[in-house]
Formats: C-alpha cells, sequence, structure tokens
C-alpha cells in the first residue's frame, strides 16, 4: 500500500476528530440546535439529554459518576478551573496573606499547570515544583519527601505530553488522601489512551480534552470528585450558574455529544488500539535506534505512554531535522521552532544536555498510524539525519574524538 | 515557518560543504584560516575554513553547519561570496545582504549575524597565524 503524504505522527498535538464522532455531532448544529439549559421546550430537552448521555459516556470511561463531570472549554480551561478552584477554596489564610497554603507540582508539567501556580504564587500560596529525576517519573516518594502539614494540593501529571513518561499517579493519590490533601491530575495524553478508574486511581481532581483522543476541539471536561472527600472549587467564570456553579456558560452541545463519543469509542478500542500502537512505537524506536549512532530516547525507557516517542540524534540541530522530513508531521525540542528560542524546558529539566534537546524530535502516533508511514518516517529520518551530519561541525569532532561539551565555545 | 525557496535550495543542495582537514590538521596551516562561531547550546555552531593565496585571495571556501535551516543557508550563501574575493571584499560582507538575499525572517536575523561572524573569525584566524594584525579578532563573537 502506497503511503499517502504527508504523514502525520503529531498525535500527542492533536488528533484527527473520528468521523464517528462527527456523525454524531452533526444534528447538533442544524436540527437539535436548543441550548441545554432550556428548561420549557423540545429543543432544550434534546439538548439536555444528549449532553446527560456524554456525561455517562464520559464517566464511564473514567470509573466515575455522571454528576462528577464539568464541562470545559479543554484541557488549559479544567487545569485553571482545578488547580486555582481547589487552592482559592481550601486556602489556609485570607487572600492577601501570605502562606495561604502549600501546593506541590513538578517542573516537567504543561505550561497550563504551571503558570497558575506560579499564579497562585503571587498570591501568597507557596509552591514546590519537583524536580524530575533523569527518568522523567515523578514517585510517591518524591512527593512524600516534599509533603508538609500545610499541603493543601497536590498536581501531578498522567503522562507527559512531550516524553510520554507515566509518573506513579495512583500511588501518590494514595498518599494524598492519606494525608488530606486534594490530588490533581492533568490526564491529557492519558485517558482514552489508558484504563482509567478514578476510585482505584485515588484521584479528586482529573483534566482532560477531547481533541488529543479523536474528538472535537474546543471541549474538554473536569472530574470533580463527589464523596470521601467532597471536592469543592471556588468558580473562575462566574454567570448563569452552569455545571453547578463551577463553569458558568452556555455548554457547547455539539463539542460535548462528540466528546462523549469518542469517549465511548475509546472504552471499546483501547485495548486493542494499545497494543498496536505499544508495536509501531517500539518498532519506530528500534529502526532508528539500529540504523542510527548517537541516538537517545529521552525518558524512562518503559514507564512510557504507548503512543509517544521523544529521540533526539546527537550533532544535529531540531529544526533542520524536521525541515529534512517535511513529508512526516511531528514536533521538535529545538529552541529555533519555538519564539523563546530556548530548547524544551521539559527536556532540560531531566538533565538532558542542550545540544541532544536542540536535536530532539516528539513522534506520537494515533489512531490511524500504520506500520507503512512508521517504515516511512524511519527511512526518511535515517537520511536526513546522515545528510544533516556529513555538514554537521560538532559531528566531525565527535568522529575526531574530541568531547563537545567539553569546547568553550564563544557563545551569542 | 515558511522557507525562501532560496532557504530551501541551499539547505537541499549546501554549496561547499567540507573541510581541508581535521581540526588537527587546519590549526597548523598557514594558507587556511578557521572560524568557528555559536554554540551548541544555542543550537547553531558554524565552521567556515577558507584557503587564502599569497597575493591574499580566498581560493577556496569550506563550512559545516550545525543549526537550523537558515543557519545552513547563511553560512551555504557566505562561501559562495566570499570565493575568489580579496580578504577585505570578503570583509566587507554584511549580515543585512544574506538577509536580503535568503529573504530571512526577524526570527532567523541571528544566522546571518552568525554568518558575517565566521567570516570575520576565519580571516581573523588567518592573519594571526600570518603574524598580520587581526584588528577583528576581538570583536568577531560580540554580539
Amino acid at each position: 500500500m502506497a503511503v499517502k503524504l504527508p504523514i502525520y505522527m503529531d498525535n500527542a498535538a492533536t488528533t484527527r476528530t473520528d468521523p464517528r464522532a462527527v456523525e454524531a455531532m452533526l444534528p447538533y448544529f442544524t436540527e437539535k440546535f436548543g441550548n441545554s439549559a432550556s428548561r420549557n421546550h423540545k429543543f432544550g430537552w434534546e439538548g439536555e439529554d444528549a449532553v446527560d448521555l456524554a456525561r455517562e459516556q464520559a464517566a464511564a470511561l473514567i470509573g466515575a459518576s455522571p454528576k462528577e463531570i464539568v464541562w470545559t472549554s479543554g484541557s488549559t480551561e479544567s487545569n485553571n478551573l482545578a488547580i486555582k478552584g481547589a487552592a482559592r477554596m481550601y486556602a489556609k489564610g485570607p487572600e492577601g496573606t501570605k502562606n495561604r497554603g502549600h501546593i506541590i507540582a513538578a517542573a516537567h508539567e504543561h505550561k497550563a499547570v504551571l503558570d497558575p501556580c506560579k499564579r497562585l504564587q503571587n498570591e501568597g500560596f507557596d509552591v514546590t515544583f519537583l524536580q524530575p529525576p533523569a527518568d522523567g517519573v515523578i514517585t510517591r516518594a518524591m512527593v512524600a519527601e516534599a509533603m508538609r502539614d500545610d499541603t493543601i494540593l497536590v498536581s501531578i501529571m498522567w503522562g507527559n505530553n512531550e516524553i510520554g513518561t507515566i509518573n506513579e499517579v495512583p500511588e501518590i493519590g494514595a498518599l494524598c488522601h492519606e494525608r488530606g490533601a486534594i490530588f490533581h491530575t492533568d490526564a491529557t495524553q492519558w485517558v482514552g489512551k489508558m484504563p482509567t478508574d478514578v476510585e482505584r486511581d485515588h484521584i479528586d481532581l482529573m483534566s482532560w480534552s477531547g481533541h488529543k483522543m479523536y474528538g472535537p476541539k474546543g471541549v474538554g471536561a473536569l472530574y470533580v470528585r463527589r464523596r470521601n472527600p467532597r471536592v469543592r472549587l471556588e468558580a473562575i467564570q462566574d454567570g448563569g450558574g452552569h455545571e453547578r456553579g463551577m463553569r458558568s456558560g452556555t455548554l457547547n452541545v455539539t463539542g460535548i455529544v462528540g466528546f462523549g463519543k469518542a469517549c465511548e469509542l475509546a472504552m471499546h478500542e483501547m485495548e486493542t488500539e494499545r497494543e498496536r500502537l505499544l508495536g509501531l512505537r517500539r518498532k519506530l524506536e528500534r529502526e532508528l535506534s539500529s540504523r542510527l549512532e548517537v541516538v537517545q530516547v529521552n525518558g524512562h525507557a518503559e514507564r512510557r505512554l504507548p503512543h509517544i516517542l521523544n529521540i533526539s540524534f546527537g550533532y544535529v540541530e531540531g529544526e533542520s531535522l524536521l525541515m529534512g522530513i517535511k513529508d512526516i508531521a511531528c514536533s521538535s525540542g529545538s529552541a529555533c521552532t519555538s519564539a523563546s528560542l530556548e530548547p524544551s524546558y521539559v527536556l532540560k529539566s531531566l538533565g538532558v544536555g542542550d545540544e541532544l534537546a536542540h536535536s530532539s524530535l516528539r513522534l506520537s502516533l494515533g489512531r490511524w498510524s500504520t506500520e507503512e508511514e512508521v517504515d516511512y518516517a524511519v527511512d526518511a529520518i535515517v537520511k536526513a539525519v546522515n545528510h544533516l551530519r556529513t555538514m554537521s561541525p560538532l559531528w566531525d569532532l565527535y568522529k575526531e574524538g574530541i568531547d563537545v561539551s567539553k569546547i568553550e565555545w564563544q557563545t551569542h | 515557518m515558511a522557507y525562501s525557496d532560496k532557504v530551501i535550495d541551499h539547505y537541499q543542495h549546501p554549496r561547499n560543504v567540507g573541510s581541508f582537514g581535521t581540526s588537527k590538521e587546519v590549526a597548523t596551516r598557514k594558507d587556511v584560516g578557521v572560524g568557528i562561531v555559536g554554540a551548541p547550546e544555542c543550537g547553531d555552531v558554524m565552521q567556515l575554513q577558507i584557503k587564502v593565496s599569497d597575493t591574499g585571495v580566498i581560493e577556496d571556501a569550506k563550512f559545516k553547519c550545525f543549526g537550523c535551516g537558515s543557519a545552513i543557508a547563511s553560512s551555504s550563501l557566505a562561501t559562495e561570496w566570499i570565493k575568489g574575493k580579496s580578504i577585505d571584499e570578503a570583509l566587507a560582507i554584511k549580515n543585512t545582504q544574506i538577509v536580503e538575499e535568503l529573504s530571512l525572517p526577524p526570527v532567523k536575523i541571528h544566522c546571518s549575524v552568525l554568518a558575517e561572524d565566521s567570516i570575520r573569525s576565519a580571516i581573523a584566524d588567518y592573519k594571526k597565524k600570518n603574524g598580520v594584525a587581526a584588528e577583528t579578532a576581538a570583536t568577531a563573537s560580540a554580539h
């Protein structure tokens, strides 16, 4: 089978909406367009029924009750609501005072967790950002060591978006419950790919997005525990009192329908899909590592999501590598791909050297990835890396046996 | 980011890639000037080697570059431009000319600056090896 170009290997950024989810959504644009909050006519009831069904589908995927699902616009909003909402609700002191409570997060969390935490620092909360070890995995022991009597909230992501490493979330959740702290996890890359049970896994608050699991963009969910303990949040967006006052605003019924359908599909297909993606990712990893020298897979060797591979090619710069594989859509941790001119803070937090952080690719597979695409990608990457190494002065130095990291460079 | 056709052409068909020997070999050659600018942690390192005739003309130039497509194109273009020029003519090349030729966007201007620096640095090395006062050596990377 011929490979259709370009190949999409950026499923950690977003996924194609499953046509079955689109199909489910379509009537809600033009026929059943009612506002789910309209309680006194058929249009409104249709909308409400659709939202209720989606709430059941979302809850079923994570072992929750439908009443524990709060609809949002996506994981960024869910994270903001969970972190700011919980911190402000459980603050030890009044606003404007110092030491309003202690919060624990990890340094390689997504910006949508880091930045709300930094804002809370300005509001008087004390935040500990745990430095991940070289394998990127945050353990229960690390969180336990950082815990204090005044720790009110812990936010540790489940699967890392850049390197795919899996933190000890159920263990950390159990610790939080023992110590009486609220536990939030950003599970954007996890839910729909890996089995999730908020009871078994001791989750209080959990964020995820539709568009990372073959649903539409612009819709997300926040799981908010209602029993043992009942978690309360201070709303960020006020208005009509939707979502039990936690998130006002007319519901995105169409998006929610697609989100629900995506959850239902994930529930049925997760097991086989996970095995298939793991096989493909391992092949990708194995082939690249065997056909090229000086290759480093970033993050823990085994404890990783099935669909994400973050890999560095020594002495080759990431953006030029992307240019050489223009038929493969993926991302790079290179400075040049971002406006900041800084290489990936996630890789840096793991202690990956600058020269390897600049030369990293994140390849993320999805529901429509094929073995042919993997084979094509491997050939293209090998060719591009070799091409760039013939031009790389650092590669020459390496081949001459000179340690590039020991050279004093004229930084500019 | 969309690259200009000229950047893509230099990336795919870089001119004058190579060197006149290993770093050890060229260090002792008086007819060869070597400039290495940038740093791996900044995401770009350019190496320019020039071979200068007795009459002070750059007979040949070779580059190697670790960097983005614009950095590769800037150094490739630099070798094209300095070949056949006298040292003084080569020193007159400005980064803004490279920006214009390759249609580099603002975020990539540092690539052209690096290319200009690599020319100055290679010439300074040549002058130093041949006992000529190298007035540009100290300022080669100051930006």
